[in-house]
């Protein structure tokens, strides 16, 4: 009886040591990094770039079905349930006042093959597919080409 | 009845009397000086108010403000921006010149009575005014050639060889068409209500019927 509960007793102590040792911090201060390396707190990090938009003409496309791109800025432009500010040009209803492109007519159609007045619900939020380009280059080297000319 | 002159008649009468009666008690100078002195108090006071009553932080002041139409208005180019000029409430919504400064204070206190009455205390009711609300400024704004824009803006000072294509175009246009910066600028400052496109499209129907040559 006794013998066992001094091994049940050495058990536990045993395991507390090892939970105690594994909390104990082993690296000191100077082997810490932080996500930014060795950087001082004192020193800020470099202002990240801030790429222009490439505004103006029409972007060419780089393969047969891709959607249209931007060729202009659309920050602050409303697209919500309530309001689509692309609308306010690329409705057919507007496009030949505003001198815009209009909207494809497959957005006019909803899922159900009806064709609408109205840009369909399915195709309401235009910056799903498109999008406005900066000119960022690219952060890794790419043998990427356009569709066409790999045929 | 009294033989003293201020006590007949009935309180209009003796009020007119007290304001016309020369003084045989106080000299001309003392009443000179303390009506100079109450008149600087007064019209201090006044403007005091009005501009304590013209800015930012009295604006946001209510929930209202604070949680729909502040809250939209924070970061948009007209609250922060490269050269840190900022436009705040009462420089769009508040006339600067005095007449027009005057009208607007007193329409404001009709914006009182609604605060009392709570007509748009939560978002949910606020949405439900938005369109009406939008389209009240605008109405404003085209009725004043966007005066309040205009305190800032101006087609003349345009440099539209710094435009963008699409603005440049677009600003050559509208000064030849005569157009006014809420013609098209809506939705600048806070969000658009449903239904805004038509909307325009009403209020500019209804602004060309009304500038057409009989």
């Amino acid at each position: 009886m006794n013998s066992r509960l001094k091994i049940i007793a050495a058990a536990v102590g045993a395991f507390l040591g090892l939970a105690m040792l594994a909390h104990t911090p082993t690296a000191s201060a100077a082997e810490v990094k932080s996500l930014r390396g060795d950087a001082p707190l004192t020193e800020e990090n470099a202002a990240p770039l801030v790429m222009g938009y490439k505004e103006g003409g029409t972007h060419a496309r780089n393969f047969r079905q891709q959607p249209p791109l931007i060729p202009h800025k659309i920050e602050k432009y409303e697209i919500d349930l309530k309001v689509n500010q692309c609308l306010y040009c690329h409705d057919w209803s507007n496009n030949k006042k505003m001198g815009a492109p209009q909207i494809s007519e497959t957005h006019y159609i909803d899922r159900d093959g009806r064709r609408l007045d109205v840009v369909a619900g399915t195709r309401w939020f235009c910056n799903q597919c498109h999008v406005p380009q900066t000119d960022a280059e690219p952060l890794v080297e790419n043998q990427f080409a356009p569709a066409s000319q790999t045929r | 009845m009294s033989d003293r002159d201020d006590l007949q008649g009935g309180p209009l009468e003796r009020l007119w009397r007290f304001f016309t009666r020369p003084s045989a008690r106080w000299s001309l100078g003392a009443l000179l000086g303390v009506g100079a002195v109450a008149g600087v108090l007064f019209w201090g006071g006044f403007n005091w108010a009005m501009e304590a009553t013209n800015n930012e932080a009295f604006c946001v002041s209510c929930h209202e403000m604070r949680e729909n139409v502040y809250a939209e208005y924070r970061g948009t180019i007209h609250d922060a921006n490269a050269s840190g000029v900022r436009a705040t409430c009462p420089d769009c919504h508040v006339p600067k010149e005095w007449t027009h400064k005057m009208i607007r204070k007193i329409q404001a206190s009709n914006e009182i009575y609604h605060k009392l009455l709570g007509t748009v205390s939560t978002p949910e009711k606020f949405e439900a005014e938005r369109l009406r609300l939008a389209t009240n400024v605008w109405t404003a704004m085209k009725k004043t050639d966007s005066r309040e824009c205009r305190n800032c803006h101006n087609f003349v000072a345009m440099d539209v060889a710094q435009q963008g294509e699409r603005a440049r175009n677009v600003h050559l246009l509208a000064a030849q068409k005569q157009q006014t910066c809420i013609d098209c600028h809506k939705g600048i400052a806070h969000k658009l209500p449903a239904g805004a496109f038509e909307a325009e499209r009403a209020l500019n129907q209804k602004f060309d019927a009304m500038n057409k040559p009989h």
